[in-house]
């Protein structure tokens, strides 16, 4: 377990739990206000968290070397 | 439903279908290799698709033409609750970018094929392999026949009937399967994915423009499941842990099926599959948007005849009927990409996992091709009997159980990657508790997805697959603990 917590840390896979965190915690964001263009929270909130996970996901990929 | 055929559209849905059924056999002359009587060459297009190609392979056969309809149909059926589609489609790509690339070497190094052949040479055990092959095949029948109903929606929708225009397009996709094999689906996913990306922008950014706006489209939504007294467009208080369960189980299970994982062993490197984690999610964006056409449906004063006919309805009131040709052509044209995949990942499951283990032992390359190939024909023709014999309502039950029984093959596909204190014949008695329990706890709901759970005083209810996945861990370990510590291997759990 220890040398899954150096992986985790070394390639910043910590940061990929948090769109877990985030989206499985329903209760964060079942809301209608702030509505943001429109749409009320619970849509805006989750469509957010494409950009933003891809973002998280982009992180850990540049600490892994390229292969090819 | 408008039953007279309207000839633009049907002009320019015929154009782009010609146009994909050409490509689908020009793919066998694509990156051409040496020969493709290989089962790498014809199944895996020989594992050696870069970041582009991965990306449009992955993306159009994951985010398939049943999605296109049925998530749309389910948020105007039920509101929020159908919109978990969304956080599913999102926490995937973590779970890609931390396991696939193990995954890939593993099968790389081994010469693998499919999700149970790694599993064979993880565990030497001919009984996990055969339970990993053959929920592979179960799950992806029904959803194959999923696609199908997809297609029949989108023809359906140009107002021609009948069965024969099904029949005709899903004969021409066998043949140019068994002639090119994944190599037809990746060139032909260019087009799906392109002509859907468009369909979805059009649809996502004019209508609303057109209906006076998204506050307006939500507002129609409200008043209208205030009406009809089901349905919200938030989440009732006892939907959020069945919401979460869902989307944790389907996220799960996405990459499970031979399918996706065709795809992922057809890339060329870990890198390229952790690169394409960065860049799916852009698909992610379109689905939650193109859910939205559900709610778009009420603001609109639409009255679909059955819910999967909300994004085809929507498409032909408010766009000019060429342009709705183009986007029933993409719905089209998007079934024939999971379905050859599905067929393909099937074929190698039934080649390598059956065939070559208990059939034909010392079958040699070619001869796999060719056993797969046939099998390609075989599972599609299946298919189709399937959605011209049997109620759809059966197909989409199936389909349900299949992600429920696909989920449990998790523990023997994943585990070893990170942990070799796992032994086969515990992943083995996990899986049989998964799969009989969970299909028994869905049975006795009548069949839904969901059961009540009660902790003491504390109640809920959650999506069967996860709980069946508990199960299934729980009883893995437990059964390695009691019976089987003598046989753990020896490893360091991380390369």
């Amino acid at each position: 377990m220890r040398a899954l917590g150096a992986v985790m840390i070394k390639h910043r896979l910590w940061l990929l739990l948090l769109p877990l965190f985030g989206l499985l915690i329903v209760p964060l964001y079942n809301f209608h206000e702030p509505g943001l263009f429109g749409f009320p929270f619970f849509y805006w909130y989750q469509l957010a968290w494409v950009p933003v996970t891809a973002f998280l996901t982009w992180i850990a990929y540049r600490s892994y070397p390229d292969e090819e | 439903m408008k039953s007279e055929i309207d000839l633009t559209a049907l002009g320019v849905f015929l154009f782009f279908f010609a146009l994909v059924t050409i490509m689908g056999f020009v793919a066998a002359r694509w990156r051409r290799p040496k020969t493709l009587a290989r089962l790498d060459e014809w199944g895996l297009g020989g594992r050696q698709f870069g970041t582009w190609i991965t990306w449009f392979l992955v993306g159009g056969d994951f985010y398939t033409a049943y999605t296109v309809i049925a998530v749309p149909a389910l948020v105007y059926s039920v509101g929020a609750y159908g919109f978990f589609a969304l956080p599913y489609t999102i926490i995937v790509y973590p779970f890609v970018f931390a396991v696939m690339p193990k995954l890939w070497r593993v099968a790389k190094d081994t010469d693998s094929v499919t999700a149970a052949d790694v599993v064979h040479a993880q565990y030497g055990s001919r009984a996990l392999e055969s339970a990993v092959a053959v929920t592979g095949v179960i799950a992806t029948m029904p959803y194959i026949a999923l696609q199908l109903i997809g297609m029949t929606a989108a023809i359906a929708a140009l107002g021609i009937t009948g069965e024969l225009p099904l029949i005709g397009a899903f004969v021409i996709l066998a043949l140019y399967t068994y002639s090119s094999g994944l190599r037809a689906p990746a060139l032909i996913a260019f087009v799906k994915d392109a002509m859907i990306y468009i369909a979805v922008i059009a649809a996502v950014t004019l209508v609303p423009g057109k209906l006076g706006g998204y506050a307006t489209v939500f507002d129609a939504a409200d008043q209208a499941f205030k009406a009809k007294g089901t349905g919200s467009i938030l989440l009732a208080p006892n939907q959020m842990v069945a919401y979460a369960t869902l989307a944790l189980g389907s996220a799960l299970a996405a990459f499970m099926y031979p399918h996706t994982l065709t795809g992922v062993f057809a890339s060329r490197s870990g890198h390229t599959i952790r690169k394409n984690a960065v860049l799916l999610p852009a698909y992610t964006l379109m689905l939650g948007l193109l859910a939205l056409l559900g709610y778009m449906a009420y603001a609109a004063h639409l009255d679909p005849a059955n819910n999967n006919d909300v994004v085809p309805d929507l498409f032909r009131a408010l766009f000019p009927s060429w342009f709705a040709g183009f986007a029933f052509a993409a719905i089209a044209i998007g079934a024939l990409v999971p379905a050859a995949v599905m067929s393909i990942g099937s074929a190698n499951l039934f080649t390598r996992n059956f065939w070559k283990a208990y059939v034909n032992p010392a079958i040699d390359p070619a001869g796999e091709a060719k056993v797969a190939k046939i099998t390609s024909l075989v599972v599609k023709l299946g298919a189709l009997l399937f959605i011209l014999y049997l109620p759809t309502k059966f197909a989409l039950n199936l389909q349900l159980l299949g992600g429920l029984w696909i989920l449990q093959t998790l523990p023997a596909v994943v585990f070893a990657l990170f942990t070799r204190w796992f032994t086969a014949p515990a992943l083995l008695a996990g899986w049989a508790v998964g799969l009989l329990g969970g299909t028994y706890l869905a049975l006795s709901d009548g069949l839904k997805p969901l059961h009540a759970v009660t902790f003491g005083s504390v109640s809920f209810t959650a999506y069967v697959g996860i709980i069946a996945l508990i199960a299934n861990i729980v009883v893995a370990v437990a059964v390695n603990v009691i019976v089987a510590p003598a046989r753990r291997l020896e490893g360091s759990p991380l390369h």
